[in-house]
């Protein structure tokens, strides 16, 4: 079976799904992702569903799924790209997805990730870097 | 009310949740369905058809091309002889979301068509259709 | 309704075939005088015959006057479309059934050529065919008044999508002036709009200004929150201004909740907000002495 790639960028990791996921490959993903922040230790994670046409459930759940798990082994996940029809859909479905981050694109999903990435030690009361 | 097309699909694995959604897909952008309702149809097929593979053991899946005096629609049936739902207001609630892994989403699949209807026997199976009109 | 001998208009409309289109398009032609300029005669020569000819089939198909029947549903289906397209070119509703009273006097003047001297049969021939014309007369007036109000539906939103304009205010920062009352149908597809420029325009931050706006139902409130949630799931975030106090009791009474999306009361604040938020700031230039 297929596996959708991952890529190393950093201290972060990128998956891109271009195809319409059957239930395994979007379950392969949950898994390779968790295995990899841990085998690569990443700070943080993309995942970029501007290709996905359609996010059901079971696609809903696993992108929640990905963001709980990588933030119990340290990293913090970002979903980019969600199309606007997609959106609409979601919300009309019921999937409230509150504990995904979400970012316009990858670029801007870089942003959040690095922005959490500064230690709190650097940051004044507001969470901006110091100095 | 005319129906000018059918077909039906097998509803086995779960490749064939995705076949069902890209063949909904094609359909409706060949009936010129705007591309919000066609998303809304094909996650709500997708939900349907998930459904009967993973509660109804497997079944069908039909679609139908209609014609109402100048409108057009699309209707698909999906078909399981399963177990059946005990209790049908309660699925439909919204309490039974997807969200939290109870599965069905049946309330949710309702909000994304024009037109839900939902058979359920216990012991017999179930069967629920959904029509999206343009 | 069974006609105590069988009809046989089937046989008279197939054998008569080529009769019939030809004085039906001259009665067509002679009706039409005013609209050559909408349609032509070889456009209307070739419609006439694939309607004729759809009509031989579906009555030699057994089921004559029950035109809901499925040995119908391709004239049906062809008739539909005429009314669709004759909608939209600008014929009026009587231009339009034109088309099928207009083929009467053809058929009833080949059913007395076949029935001829037996009156009683020509009578029975004779209402069969009227029934049968008038059913799909007023067929093809329904089609044609239902696709005269899905294009008058279809303009209006057109209309609202020119008179809703999304304005780029500043490097990813957009703004949305409602005016107006919004009905669930408008406001729906202004949403819509508005998700597709932040894709478009890469903003992260738009702002829904409803100063212009002076009340809001439960189902337009709806509306605005999903649209929020929906650009809140793209990575976007919605501001609302201008909410009235008005429009603030209106809500609470309907216990729509607002819940985390930012609300201002002016423009000039979600302005200034959405500065904030995007690190950017306005400083005054010094003042030359």
């Amino acid at each position: 079976m297929d596996r959708i790639p991952i890529l190393k960028m950093g201290p972060f990791l990128l998956a891109t799904i271009q195809v319409d996921m059957h239930d395994r490959l979007a379950m392969a993903l949950q898994d390779d992702l968790t295995t990899r922040v841990v085998k690569d230790r990443a700070r943080g994670v993309l995942i970029d569903i501007s290709s996905l046409e359609m996010v059901d459930s079971f696609i809903g759940r696993m992108l929640a799924n990905v963001a709980a798990m990588t933030r119990v082994l340290g990293a913090e996940t970002v979903v980019v790209g969600m199309r606007p029809a997609v959106a609409i859909t979601i919300v009309e479905l019921g999937l409230s997805l509150a504990n995904v981050r979400t970012a316009l694109n990858v670029d801007k999903g870089m942003e959040v990730l690095l922005s959490q990435s500064e230690t709190p030690a650097e940051e004044d009361g507001h969470g901006h870097p110091q100095g | 009310m005319d129906i000018l097309r059918g077909e039906t699909l097998e509803l086995r694995t779960s490749q064939d949740i995705v076949r069902v959604r890209q063949t909904v897909r094609a359909w409706m952008v060949e009936m010129q369905f705007g591309l919000v309702d066609q998303t809304k149809m094909v996650t709500a097929a997708s939900e349907l058809a998930r459904n009967a593979i993973d509660y109804g053991g497997g079944g069908s899946a039909r679609l139908e091309a209609l014609a109402d005096g100048g409108r057009r629609g699309l209707r698909v049936l999906f078909e399981d002889h399963g177990p059946g739902i005990p209790d049908i207001e309660l699925a439909l609630k919204d309490g039974y979301t997807t969200d939290e892994g109870l599965g069905l989403g049946l309330g949710g699949s309702k909000r994304l068509v024009n037109e839900f209807d939902i058979w359920s026997v216990p012991g017999e199976g179930t069967r629920v259709t959904v029509v999206r009109w343009r | 309704m069974a006609a105590s001998r069988a009809t046989k208009l089937p046989e008279i409309l197939a054998k008569s075939e080529i009769n019939i289109l030809q004085d039906w398009l001259n009665e067509q032609l002679a009706a039409l005088s005013l609209r050559k300029d909408l349609l032509s005669e070889s456009d209307l020569r070739r419609e006439s015959a694939e309607f004729l000819s759809l009509l031989i089939k579906a009555a030699g198909a057994g089921k004559l006057t029950d035109i809901t029947a499925q040995e119908w549903a391709a004239a049906r289906d062809f008739l539909a479309g005429l009314s669709r397209s004759r909608a939209t070119q600008g014929f009026t509703p009587t231009e339009t059934a034109v088309f099928v009273f207009s083929l009467k006097q053809p058929l009833f003047a080949a059913v007395r050529e076949a029935v001829g001297e037996d009156a009683a049969a020509l009578a029975d021939e004779l209402w069969t065919a009227t029934v049968l014309l008038d059913k799909l007369g007023l067929f093809t007036g329904e089609t044609f008044q239902q696709s005269r109000e899905e294009i008058i539906k279809r303009q209006q939103l057109e209309m609202l999508e020119l008179s809703t304009p999304i304005i780029k205010i500043w490097e990813g920062i957009l703004a949305l002036p409602l005016i107006g009352t919004l009905d669930s149908a408008r406001t729906q597809i202004v949403m819509e709009s508005l998700l597709q420029a932040i894709v478009d325009t890469g903003s992260a931050i738009a702002i829904l200004d409803i100063t212009g706006v002076p009340a809001v139902d439960t189902l337009v409130a709806q509306h605005l929150l999903k649209t929020v949630s929906a650009a809140r799931l793209m990575g976007a975030e919605c501001v609302v201004s201008g909410v009235r106090p008005q429009i603030a009791q209106t809500m609470v009474h309907l216990g729509v909740a607002f819940g985390d999306v930012v609300t201002k009361a002016s423009l000039a604040d979600a302005l200034a907000y959405a500065f904030k938020k995007a690190g950017l700031a306005v400083t005054r230039k010094q003042a030359r002495d």
